[in-house]
């Protein structure tokens, strides 16, 4: 870190509330330049408002908010971006249609709208930005072709070059698999050496204690503290978050297995990329399947759903080859799958908790093709006990809940069918730290009732915590699987990215 | 909760209570029973044709060809009236011809995955100038006798036909709310991936609504065609638009996902009442198309405002 310790940006007893609703009670929070602090609560903690106060989004109640030593009584996006803070969302808020260069022209280039574009120096622009930070991108390229990480460094570029001297990152890595997140460190590195401040979000703990020089727990809108590197361990900072002991990280039981319920036997997806897949899993059984983000383990989990049907290969459920070639037929036979992107699919959010629940188990709540409403209610009203959803009602819309509710309601929606086979496709990614533990528990309650699981995961603490196995998959097939016993961190890595 | 659900439903019924208190002070005629019923009996295939587009825009698709496809369904039920055959098997075979026509946009949209705007705009074209080819221009005359009025009294079939489109809308209404078909056409449109996801098949929804939506205009096609003598060829023209006004003013978002057979029918009786009602007040009939366009910029215009709101007050951490 530098040596004078300059102040950055500084928020003072900032208190702001929504429609009745306090988020912020008297908050603080401050940046050093060349430091990365980490800012960490539930969600609903108030981190986001004091994101929207920084960028300007919108203003605090009461409370100062002051830039490089000077206060800002009304902070607005252009005042916010003029004062070098930038901001960098879990999802890169790019133009697909345009290409790299246009996209970092866009929030670089001033002017009026008929002064004339000189296509040569934007592409060297966005060339020698990307290339301040290490990434190799060409700047004539769609935004829509690029990864998830690539376009963040996209964002990050343009950060750059907006000479942001403040750099807000929420959620970068939770779409980023860990090879990534390393590129992504030594880009915060870099960025750090040079004197940026950066204000890092993020629900991995193990993330924040690799890069973090500081970190400050927000908890129902208060600051509870902030801590210098090291202060900490793991389980002080889960008390901070929660305000409470959490029973265990992995509140893992032992479960006796059953039968063999799903094997695929040599299952080959070729317009997905998956060859010679054969693995098994037992009723009572969590198994993890690990690998890079590409390896195909969604492409798995949806061959298996009937999203994308095999082509090749055997599936079958108790010992009875099965032909799935619809989510429908899937769901029949009793599999369930909740995706990996809730908003967009694991739940249909302009619709109320009730209908979200039973959507998959239509026919069990009707009769003769009438949906009973009694019933649909009472299904809904048990699944919210059962799972401790928080809604005010089983009518409201799963717009108004909480990410970690609604990741509920998208499972309580599978465990309506009965499912044998549940497929969990990052079950608790930007899920707060309390819904994800509560998370925990309901898979460890299902695998005791006999549900055999698959849980697809990027975090390799979960992948470790919750399976009894562990497939580890690398373009496309299983290279191995591992035993709870003899699974590390190492071994799982060193298999997902192709060393046997 | 009602109120909030059913804004739209509450804001159209009072437009039309205050249109119409308007009329009852300022020109009593309007309500006389031959007006009335003139007015119902010309609003016929716009009030079913609706009932079908409310299912299409509610999975959020659209269907612009509806007016083509009515055109054709009366004339083949015209043509095969006069080839012999008994009046209700030429009508049970013009809504086939509109069922028929609904399955293939429906399939092209569902299964080759075609935009519908561009799947029924080329239909639309296609159906009319096919048409328009077919029968040189020409109308379908000497009707048989019994296939005006269905061999009814020109007084009875009002009420007969009254009777029907109260039993469609209220099936359609009911089925749309209570039954698990009519669940899966919300959850298609609110968003499709995630009620296939869930296990709907999405694909059959969508064909579904079309091929509703193509049996509904033929079934108004009949309706229509046996008030007259002789069956237009080019009947039907803006069909589509007045249909489409009357779903998206009765409260259904473009997008998919929201929308009611009440606020359809509602939606229908406003556009309905206007028209006739300008030339009662003595406002001349050319400013009618003009109106309904004001309407359906202001209803578009207050949930604008609506969504703004809600989305202001819903900002929180």
């Amino acid at each position: 870190m530098s040596k004078p310790n300059t102040l950055l940006l500084e928020a003072k007893s900032i208190s702001k509330a929504f429609a009745g609703v306090q988020a912020l009670k008297s908050a603080s929070f401050d940046l050093i330049e060349g430091e990365v602090h980490a800012l960490v609560g539930e969600n609903g903690a108030g981190k986001s408002t004091l994101i929207k106060i920084m960028t300007g989004a919108v203003n605090a109640d009461s409370g100062t908010f002051f830039v490089s030593g000077r206060a800002v009584p009304h902070n607005d996006p252009g005042i916010a971006r003029a004062l070098g803070i930038a901001a960098i969302y879990q999802q890169p808020a790019l133009f697909p249609h345009l290409t790299v260069a246009e996209n970092i022209a866009l929030a670089l280039e001033t002017g009026s709208g008929w002064r004339k574009v000189t296509w040569k120096r934007r592409y060297q622009r966005a060339a020698e930005l990307l290339g301040r930070i290490g990434a190799s991108i060409d700047p004539e390229r769609l935004v829509s072709s690029l990864s998830m990480p690539e376009q963040q460094l996209v964002e990050i570029a343009k950060a750059i070059g907006a000479e942001a001297r403040i750099l807000i990152m929420d959620e970068p890595t939770a779409s980023l698999t860990d090879r990534e997140v390393e590129t992504l460190f030594s880009v915060i590195g870099l960025l750090r050496s040079r004197g940026v401040g950066i204000i890092y979000i993020s629900h991995r703990l193990e993330e924040i204690s690799a890069i973090a020089d500081r970190i400050t727990v927000l908890r129902d809108g208060e600051t509870i503290g902030t801590k210098r590197k090291g202060e900490v361990d793991r389980q002080q900072l889960i008390r901070m978050i929660v305000g409470r002991e959490l029973a265990a990280v992995f509140p893992k039981r032992k479960v006796t297995f059953g039968n063999i319920v799903l094997e695929l036997r040599n299952v080959g997806n070729h317009a997905r990329g998956l060859h010679d897949i054969s693995l098994s899993v037992r009723s009572g059984e969590i198994l993890g399947l690990s690998g890079l983000v590409g390896a195909g383990r969604t492409e798995l989990a949806e061959t298996i759903f009937g999203l994308t049907p095999a082509d090749s290969g055997e599936v079958m459920l108790r010992g009875v080859p099965v032909r799935v070639s619809s989510p429908a037929d899937a769901i029949q036979s009793g599999i369930g799958y909740l995706p990996e992107d809730r908003r967009q699919h694991g739940v249909i959010l302009n619709m109320p908790v009730s209908a979200n629940t039973s959507l998959a188990a239509l026919k069990a709540v009707s009769r003769t093709g009438l949906i009973d409403a009694v019933e649909e209610r009472h299904l809904a009203e048990r699944y919210v006990t059962q799972l401790s959803i928080k809604t005010p009602s089983v009518y409201a819309d799963l717009e108004t809940l909480s990410g970690g509710n609604q990741q509920k309601v998208a499972l309580a929606r599978w465990l309506t069918v009965n499912p044998s086979v549940l497929i969990l496709d990052e079950p608790t990614q930007g899920v707060d730290v309390g819904s994800k533990s509560e998370i925990h528990s309901i898979m460890i309650d299902l695998a005791e009732r006999g549900v055999a699981i698959i849980m697809i995961s990027s975090e390799l603490p979960e992948i470790l915590g919750m399976s009894d196995r562990i497939a580890v998959m690398y373009e496309g097939s299983i290279v191995r699987v591992l035993s709870r016993e003899e699974a590390t961190q190492q071994n799982i890595l060193s298999l997902a990215l192709g060393h046997k | 909760m009602i109120l909030k659900h059913h804004q739209r439903e509450v804001s159209v019924a009072i437009a039309i209570t205050v249109l119409t208190g308007i009329l009852a002070i300022a020109a009593p005629g309007y309500f006389a029973r031959a007006n009335l019923s003139d007015l119902f009996l010309a609003n016929i295939p716009v009030m079913v044709v609706a009932l079908g587009m409310t299912l299409v825009i509610l999975t959020g698709q659209i269907d612009i060809s509806v007016g083509s496809i009515f055109a054709i369904c009366g004339v083949a039920a015209g043509v095969l009236a006069k080839t012999g055959l008994p009046v209700p098997a030429a009508a049970l075979a013009g809504c086939i011809v509109g069922a028929g026509l609904g399955a293939i946009n429906g399939a092209l949209v569902a299964y080759v995955r075609i935009p519908s705007i561009v799947v029924t705009l080329a239909a639309m074209v296609a159906l009319r100038d096919a048409l328009r080819w077919q029968t040189q221009g020409g109308w379908v005359q000497d009707l048989p006798s019994d296939f005006q009025w269905f061999g009814l009294t020109q007084t009875a079939y009002p009420f007969v036909t009254f009777f029907v489109v109260v039993v469609l809308v209220f099936a359609f209404s009911w089925v749309l709310r209570n039954a698990g078909m009519g669940r899966m056409v919300y959850a298609t449109g609110s968003n499709a991936e995630g009620a296939r996801l869930a296990g709907i098949d999405t694909s059959l929804v969508t064909l579904s609504v079309f091929v509703i939506t193509g049996t509904l205009t033929g079934f108004a096609a009949v309706l229509n065609s046996v008030r007259f003598n002789q069956i237009p060829s080019n009947t039907g023209l803006g069909l589509e638009m007045k249909v489409i006004a009357a779903v998206i003013v009765g409260g259904a978002a473009i997008a998919g996902g929201v929308g009611t057979i009440a606020g359809t029918v509602l939606g229908v009786i406003l556009l309905s009442v206007i028209g006739p009602a300008l030339t009662f007040l003595g406002v001349s009939a050319y400013w009618e198309r003009a109106i309904q366009g004001g309407i359906i910029l202001a209803a578009i215009i207050i949930d604008a405002a609506r969504v703004r709101s809600e989305k202001h007050a819903g900002s929180r951490a």
